[in-house]
């Protein structure tokens, strides 16, 4: 099977580099503007009435917890590319977009321990909505060792690119979790039937440094799809090199 | 407890970690993918000098 050609550019690797070039600095300058707007209007903003000054954890967890699953549609959605197109930058976008994931989804661990404490009284519960995102990160870490653990690149991408798959079964889970048991963790505010009931004065924010975490992440990922790029011809030119 | 004219109040301890450690992983994430990717670039770049040096 062939690529539609609307997605010709990520099958052609001297394209993407060529477009890489300048879209991840670019997405990195629009990544620190937006963060740093977010926070500007952020800081500005009210202690909640109910959270006080913890609300201002929100404008970093929440992202945070966004991105974890954002992450992991790319990481499935490079991984199916890969098994079903066998194109090599593919594996190298899914190769590359796992530490990235699971670096969020730790943050968002972390940062939502540090606002259920002085909320709930608890670092940390066994309720759906955390239980299913700690899945999710042993899920990104399942990736990276599998790929790690098998020498033959071509299988180790095959067999964590099916890992991967896999794993997509838990992302409505996190995502209806708090819909479908009665959890600690509160119900979805921003992205809800009948639009966000959360106030403007945090929504703005909020969707600011969400969209910025955004840029960032693209930002990184095509960085870090570079580097595969280049320790691959590296590894194919010593081998060259060897053989002569 | 008041930070950059913030007033954080009895939640300090627990904003300031937040804060920090995302800070941190910001930090961390970016060094380390651009300092990766800058290493197997020369890498590379070193390779294929060589390999035209030899050809040549």
């Amino acid at each position: 099977m062939t690529l539609p050609r609307a997605l010709d550019f990520l099958a052609v690797p001297e394209r993407f580099m060529a477009v890489s070039t300048w879209l991840a600095p670019a997405l990195g300058a629009l990544a620190a503007a937006l963060i740093g707007a977010g926070l500007w209007t952020g800081v500005s903003a009210p202690s909640d009435y109910q959270q006080g000054a913890t609300v201002l954890i929100m404008f970093i967890h929440v992202p945070a917890a966004w991105l974890s699953m954002f992450g992991y549609i790319c990481l499935a959605g490079a991984s199916f590319l890969s098994l079903i197109f066998r194109h090599a930058l593919a594996d190298a976008a899914a190769k590359a977009c796992a530490p990235l994931g699971a670096g969020f989804t730790a943050l968002a661990l972390a940062t939502g321990s540090l606002w259920g404490r002085p909320m709930w009284g608890a670092w940390w519960v066994w309720d759906a909505r955390l239980t299913s995102v700690l899945v999710l990160l042993l899920f990104y870490l399942g990736y990276i060792a599998l790929r790690a653990s098998i020498e033959d690149e071509g299988r180790a991408g095959r067999a964590a690119a099916i890992l991967a798959l896999v794993g997509a079964i838990n992302l409505p889970i996190v995502h209806f979790s708090v819909n479908w048991w009665n959890t600690l963790h509160q119900g979805a505010s921003v992205f809800r039937p009948g639009g966000p009931t959360l106030a403007l004065v945090y929504l703005i924010p909020l969707l600011l440094i969400a969209l910025g975490y955004m840029a960032a992440f693209g930002s990184l990922w095509l960085v870090r799809i570079r580097a595969e790029l280049w320790r691959r011809r590296a590894r194919v030119l010593s081998l060259q090199a060897a053989g002569r | 407890m008041t930070v950059l004219g913030l007033d954080l109040g009895k939640y300090a301890a627990f904003i300031l970690p937040a804060y920090g450690l995302t800070a941190g992983f910001f930090v961390w994430i970016i060094a380390a993918s651009l300092t990766t990717s800058r290493r197997w670039r020369l890498e590379a770049e070193r390779l294929q000098a060589e390999k035209d040096a030899g050809n040549r």
